[in-house]
């Protein structure tokens, strides 16, 4: 859409976020914008509503000090776009793709649109490629596939950004192909972001990274770029450089509530707590840009962090996310509180494309099975919990008590672990859980999956996924 | 040519000037691009459009130029088999053009303008023609006859008429006052077809699900709403239902929703077999996808798109099943338009006509004798998904539909935690179509059906009334009656009504193979509560082999269903001889 630039010289008004023109003919909705001002360095925005009257332009920094009569602005005839490039991995940059590690602005191999037009459904490919994380609650019972998007659910202090670290470090690639991680940090803290970078730099990982931060104290608008900005970027590299990029982006709670901050600023109709009423299509054109395209080596895959307000899955934000994404993996605050780490409740949680990613050839050929047994007494197991609160634990029948010993030594030492398991360990681990209990309680599994187990055949995983780092 | 300009854009919408002569819902193209738009707002030269595309990089002062035509479907052979986005676009012409993204601008007509199909006239020269009337015929697919009819709006007396290969372009003959006869015609999506009347409903839509067909039948040409929440497997329930369902024609529309999920469609969709016909089921359906991430205006317009097609195949005389999910992403689409609009909002920000437009959607469902001759009785089944926020029925959209739709499939949270598939709250569920479908499932399936109905609706009720007294008391200190009862629940909710989606002979149930395990369900409650008469003890009888005997039968190939069935009775059997005392 490249046009000329055109600068007026003093904008009509400015409210929050936003700015006002007056008569800018020839402007085009999605424009990228520059705002000078006396003594400060360049802002810069977006037009959200172009109009023949009056435009609007979003502004992407901090506005204090802005007067709009004394500003220059800018149309540059450009749509909002970024560099990326093969030389941006083991980089940190802002959230709009300005460095902070001190180093030059890259050259970078493209310049990349922000907002990216929709993958045309027919040229999707299925995702089906198990990615090993090591986390047994993940692997064993919501299996990550390449391509999917698996969000965390996680509330107010519990370990969500660790876990993803450790999804981070953790995760091969089935067959050892190239792989990369791109994060984006939305209105997370300095803390939180320190801790990240350290347990990446220790790891070795920060080099097969590409880091796009928008801390808390950063402009809050700057939020709904950070997102688009690494995915353009994990988009280059999985369809142009052919690598198997994950995609960590937290906090989405963040970035939902600059949406709602812009929407309030425009004087828009809320719709549920305050939240625009197309919440559910914006964080789709985030979310879908997760996939593998059709003939092409590479894939994005991408892990969401959502922070529940006050732990309610209903609230909007998570609400809106799990019907886009592919499932969810739920932190508990009780497991939490009982030192079980990763503390995911796995009853709640689920991964839509598991089916797709388990069996012979990929997992082991009696997963489907294995899990859906483990999940029945465990579900069962913790229902026996609530009834033994109320009738106490010998009120319950013997079945249940089985269940419910269960239930307890599969939190700690199933979904409790201290260290990355390949999922060889995660099967075998499950398998000494059920084996305590007698083979009535075991519906779920066909004799001829316990007998090979008893056999010692079937556990044997089908590949081993090799080593990359 | 109009000298319209635009002076305003704003998300999906764009306002110009100098519009003048401009119709309501009129087609319009935007821009240097052409992006596809609608009219949507006149006040007096100045029109506000909704545009189809995304709107990125559109400029204030680009030209608009007016069509003179509503958003249509070219109606006609080739729909069958085709991907298409919610305008009417086939997605993989598209690609062609544009590559792996989808771009904005791209023309691309519905049907193939250069295939040719072999037509075989029905009618001779000087045969006089209504409205409706099949002039024709056309092997569209194997299995499917495309049934060439006169358009709705035409009438006269046949001048000409051709055999031979044609594409959708050519003439295939003449009317007496001159009018070309075509293979394909142009309808206005948001109109719907006209029929010759509407009649009474005659047979349950069949859909291969146990829950569905034995508790909460739909008729053919009913409607149905299933709400959900998220994780509780409405996508699943929509997607078994287009694979198995006893219809001639399925049009799915994904609307709003996942690409994954498409993509899933469209890889299995094409290698899987019709139960019923054993061709592939690609053969029978017409694919709407709009993802969540394509533009929002054409998701509003996809679910139009999708029930003319149907309509369409209704009016040649054939069962046609629609798969809307969600109605909820519409909903949504709406709302979203009207805010930018400006309208004063209704609930939860949705415009107050919410209700009239989804009851008007709804309505397009019904079996019909459609207009001309031969007579031919033809049904749109709908069948709609709706993603209530928060899994929270009360909501607008979820309302709305139950104001209107024939049955309420209600998906529960909790259930599907159990893993209880489909994950379908049978106390909250209902089917208006009880009446029709009870007789016929008397008539062709089992006399008992309907006392067999009751019987299994009434024990789902007493189950939940008791484990809420034995959450209080513990399940140990209920009487032996009770218990029993609770166990036979549990038997028929896992065996009966829980149903595997995944599993090869248990995805699709035939109704046969559904009263057969409901019969053996209510076979093992009645033998063991005899048993219990005669003084046996609760303990001593076992209901775990009945339990595997019955999950044999579930997932047992056609062939092996009555020696399954038979062993099943041998464990039932097995019930009546336990021994009272030890």
């Amino acid at each position: 859409m490249t046009t000329v630039p055109r600068t007026y010289n003093g904008a009509e008004s400015a409210a929050g976020p936003l700015i006002y023109l007056r008569h800018t003919p020839n402007v085009a909705v999605g424009e990228w914008v520059a705002i000078e001002h006396a003594g400060t360095p360049a802002r810069r925005g977006q037009v959200i509503d172009a109009g023949n009257e009056i435009t609007v332009v979003q502004v992407l920094e901090e506005t204090i000090g802005l007067s709009p009569a004394a500003a220059r602005v800018t149309l540059t005839g450009d749509v909002a776009s970024v560099i990326v490039g093969r030389e941006l991995l083991g980089r940190t940059f802002n959230g709009m793709g300005q460095p902070l590690d001190g180093l030059p602005a890259p050259i970078g191999d493209a310049l990349r649109p922000i907002w990216a037009p929709p993958l045309n459904p027919v040229r999707r490919a299925r995702p089906a490629d198990f990615i090993e994380t090591g986390v047994s609650a993940i692997d064993g019972m919501n299996t990550l596939v390449r391509g999917q998007k698996l969000p965390v659910f996680s509330g107010p202090g519990l370990p969500a950004l660790d876990l993803a670290a450790d999804i981070v470090e953790g995760a091969r690639a089935p067959h050892g192909e190239p792989f990369a991680v791109v994060f984006a940090g939305i209105g997370i803290t300095a803390r939180e972001t320190q801790a990240f970078l350290e347990r990446f730099q220790r790891s070795g990982a920060a080099e097969r990274a590409v880091l796009y931060l928008n801390e808390a104290r950063d402009p809050t608008i700057e939020r709904l770029l950070a997102p688009r900005v690494a995915l353009a970027q994990a988009e280059f590299l999985a369809f142009e450089a052919g690598m198997q990029v994950l995609v960590v982006i937290a906090d989405m709670a963040h970035y939902c509530e600059a949406l709602r901050e812009i929407a309030t600023a425009r004087e828009e109709i809320p719709g549920r707590r305050g939240y625009p009423g197309y919440m559910y299509t914006d964080l789709a054109s985030i979310y879908e840009r997760a996939g593998i395209i059709v003939g092409r080596p590479g894939s994005v895959t991408q892990i969401p962090i959502i922070t529940m307000p006050d732990d309610d899955i209903s609230h909007p934000i998570p609400d809106l996310t799990g019907y886009i994404t592919e499932g969810q993996i739920v932190l508990s605050r009780e497991l939490h509180r009982r030192g079980v780490f990763p503390p995911v409740d796995v009853l709640p949680s689920l991964s839509r494309l598991m089916n797709a990613g388990i069996g012979g050839g990929k997992t082991v050929p009696e997963h489907r099975e294995w899990s859906d047994q483990i999940y029945a007494v465990y579900a069962r197991g913790r229902e026996a919990r609530l009834m033994a609160a109320i009738v106490g634990e010998a009120g319950l029948a013997e079945s249940d008590r089985r269940a419910l010993a269960f239930a307890q030594t599969f939190e700690d030492e199933f979904v409790g672990q201290t260290g990355r398991r390949t999922l060889g360990e995660t099967i075998q681990t499950g398998w000494r859980l059920l084996e305590t209990l007698p083979r009535e309680d075991l519906g779920r599994l066909s004799d001829a999956t316990w007998q090979q187990r008893e056999r010692g055949l079937a556990s044997a995983p089908t590949h081993h996924a090799p080593r990359t780092e | 040519m109009s000298a319209a300009r635009i002076v305003r854009v704003s998300g999906a919408l764009a306002e110009a000037t100098g519009a003048a002569g401009a119709s309501l819902y009129e087609l319009v193209k935007v821009g240097k691009r052409g992006l596809l738009g609608e009219v949507i707002r006149i006040t007096g030269d100045r029109i506000t459009i909704q545009i189809y595309e995304d709107t990125t990089g559109l400029r204030v002062g680009e030209s608009v130029a007016l069509t003179g035509a509503a958003l249509t479907v070219t109606l006609g052979p080739g729909l069958l088999g085709s991907v298409v986005d919610g305008v009417g676009r086939p997605l993989p012409h598209i690609a062609e053009q544009s590559g792996d993204f989808i771009q904005p601008g791209i023309a691309a007509d519905t049907l193939d303008a250069v295939r040719r199909w072999r037509f075989t006239p029905a009618v001779r020269i000087g045969d006089p023609v209504a409205a409706g009337n099949v002039i024709g015929t056309v092997p569209e697919r194997p299995g499917i006859e495309h049934r060439i009819m006169v358009s709705p709006t035409m009438s006269g007396r046949i001048a000409s008429i051709s055999a031979g290969e044609f594409t959708i372009r050519d003439t295939i003959g003449t009317l007496e006052d001159g009018t070309p006869l075509h293979l394909a015609e142009p309808w206005p999506v948001r109109q719907p077809r006209p029929a010759e009347a509407r009649v009474p409903a005659e047979r349950p839509f069949i859909t291969g699900q146990r829950i569905f067909d034995f508790l909460f039948p739909v008729a053919e040409g009913g409607s149905v709403a299933v709400p959900g929440g998220f994780g509780t497997g409405k996508t699943v329930i929509e997607q078994s239902l287009a694979k198995f369902a006893e219809a001639d024609i399925v049009v799915y529309i994904g609307c709003g929703e996942r690409g994954n999920e498409m993509a899933e469609v469209l890889n299995e969709f094409p290698r899987l077999l019709d139960p019923h016909t054993g061709r592939s089921i690609m053969d029978r359906s017409v694919l709407v996808v709009n993802t969540s991430n394509m533009p929002v205006a054409a998701r509003e317009a996809s679910v139009y798109l999708g029930v003319t097609v149907a309509e369409y195949y209704r009016d040649m005389g054939y069962r046609v099943a629609v798969m809307a999910d969600s109605l909820s992403r519409w909903g949504e689409a709406l709302r979203e338009i009207a805010a930018r609009l400006q309208e004063m909002p209704g609930e939860e920000g949705y415009p107050t006509y919410l209700g009239n437009r989804l009851a008007k959607f709804y309505e397009r469902a019904g079996r019909i004798r459609a207009l001309g001759k031969p007579e031919r009785f033809g049904s749109l089944t709908l069948i709609s998904a709706v993603s209530p926020p928060g899994g929270d029925f009360s909501e607008p959209v979820t309302q709305a539909s139950l104001r209107v739709a024939g049955a309420l499939w209600a998906l529960d949270a909790s259930l599907a935690h159990q893993r209880q598939f489909p994950a379908v709250d049978w106390e909250t569920s209902y089917s208006l179509h009880g009446g029709v479908t009870s007789r016929w499932f008397a008539s062709h399936v089992g006399a008992d059906w309907p006392e067999l109905r009751r019987a299994t609706l009434e024990l789902l009720q007493q189950e939940r009334d008791l484990r809420e007294i034995a959450g209080l008391i513990g399940p140990d200190a209920l009487q032996d009656p009770d218990r029993l009862l609770l166990e036979s629940a549990r038997l028929l909710r896992e065996t009966v009504l829980g149903q595997s989606a995944y599993d090869p002979h248990d995805a699709h149930s035939p109704v046969e193979k559904t009263y057969r395990l409901a019969s053996l369900a209510r076979a093992a409650y009645q033998v063991g509560l005899k048993s219990l008469q005669r003084g046996v003890p609760f303990e001593r009888l076992d209901l775990a082999p009945v339990s595997r005997a019955l999950g044999l039968v579930r997932r047992a190939p056609p062939a092996e269903v009555d020696a399954r069935a038979a062993e099943a009775e041998t464990a039932i059997r097995a019930l009546e001889t336990v021994e009272a005392g030890p």
